[in-house]
């Protein structure tokens, strides 16, 4: 079974798309360590700020950005192979729906949070 | 059978004319007497549009070696015996075609993930342990005597499990697993269809014995959602599906035995 994932496009991509919960766990620690540099007070959370405008971080979180969005749409793809199947008035939803409405949850969300952040931050 | 003679010498054409297109038909070959391992022959063979890749395997076994062996029965899609890996894709021969792969080689071997008995055959044993093991046959919640009549199903509790009562067991979505092919001993995609197909049924109280299988180390947790299973699946029975609702209802078992200590699995 070595390289199996590679013999077969439909694998390649499965891998990919496992492949990006990694940028999900690398956010997930940067965010981690500003909390603890917060908590270690003022000097060490302007040096984590003065870390995050590092051009080379911006370039990461780009490069994260990307990551994640092709995670979420990719995890959203996989609902109607893992979840029950959704009936609404005795008709069971079509999977295109299902995955349309996830799509449509997460960019909604995702918008509502960048804004309210935004006015925080004005 | 034979064309009747009078047509052929009417369109002046056989098998091997000029006009007549040739496909080259790998195949991996073993034969368990005198090969120690699988080994590829490549076979000419001519063919018309309407001919499927078990047709071509039909012309080599009738034209080029007698001793090549496959299983087929129906030719229609619904014995599932003829399944086979084509150019690395599970599928059942008889519904893909050849004039689809031409003029590039078709490469057929037996399907993955399961031991090669001779040539595109397999040992499918493990499987049909497999099957035996999910208790395939509705376990009365009630046993009801002929004169208190028959078991009433409605319609919706019907659509509950019928997509999952098409399975033809042709064994495609164990090929198409890598799961199944890292550990041998997962229950795997068709059989997990066919225990969710009696567990969802109405009539069926045998629940709690089956989800004992499904939680356990052969269960649904070996599954890590690949989905290939569903998209190989020439009835459309969504066997992954089936697998990933059963990490749910395991995973509930598993909580919902501290509220109701009688429920669920041990």
């Amino acid at each position: 079974m070595d390289g199996w994932w590679k013999k077969n496009p439909f694998y390649v991509e499965y891998m990919v798309h496992e492949g990006t919960a990694l940028f999900v766990a690398a956010y997930a620690i940067t965010l981690l360590v500003g909390l603890v540099r917060l908590g270690q007070g003022e000097a060490a959370w302007n040096g984590w700020l003065a870390a995050m405008q590092n051009p080379l971080s911006v370039v990461c979180h780009l490069a994260i950005l990307v990551a994640i969005a092709y995670h979420a749409f990719t995890w959203f793809k996989l609902f109607p192979l893992t979840m029950p199947p959704i009936v609404v008035n005795g008709k069971r939803v079509e999977p295109g729906v299902v995955v349309g409405s996830g799509w449509t949850a997460a960019v909604v969300v995702g918008l509502a949070l960048l804004g309210l952040v935004w006015r925080i931050a004005a | 059978m034979a064309l009747p003679a009078k047509k052929q010498t009417r369109k002046g054409k056989n098998p091997m004319s000029e006009t007549q297109k040739i496909i080259e038909i790998e195949v991996l070959r073993y034969l368990p007497e005198s090969d120690q391992a699988p080994h590829s022959e490549v076979y000419k063979v001519p063919f018309t549009d309407d001919m499927s890749v078990l047709q071509g395997a039909q012309y080599i076994k009738d034209h080029f070696d007698g001793s090549l062996t496959f299983r087929w029965s129906c030719r229609m899609a619904i014995c599932g015996s003829c399944g086979m890996m084509i150019n690395g894709i599970p599928k059942l021969s008889c519904e893909t075609f050849i004039r689809d792969y031409y003029p590039n080689r078709i490469s057929i071997e037996a399907l993955a993930n399961f031991p090669i008995e001779k040539d595109l055959v397999v040992d499918l044993s493990g499987f049909i342990e497999k099957l035996e093991s999910i208790q395939p046959y509705i376990i009365p919640k009630e046993p009801r005597t002929l004169a208190q009549g028959e078991y009433i199903q409605t319609p919706a509790q019907f659509a509950e499990y019928i997509q999952f009562t098409s399975c033809i067991n042709c064994t495609l979505c164990y090929a198409a697993c890598p799961q199944v092919g890292l550990n041998p001993d997962f229950i795997g995609p068709a059989a997990m269809a066919l225990l969710h197909r009696y567990n969802m049924d109405s009539r069926d109280g045998g629940q709690a014995q089956r989800m004992e299988l499904v939680a356990s180390e052969e269960g649904v947790y070996n599954c890590s959602a690949v989905g290939y299973c569903s998209e190989v699946c020439p009835k459309h029975v969504d066997p992954g599906n089936a697998v990933n609702v059963n990490k749910i209802n395991a995973a509930k078992d598993y909580f919902l035995r501290f509220l109701s200590p009688k429920g669920g699995s041990k």
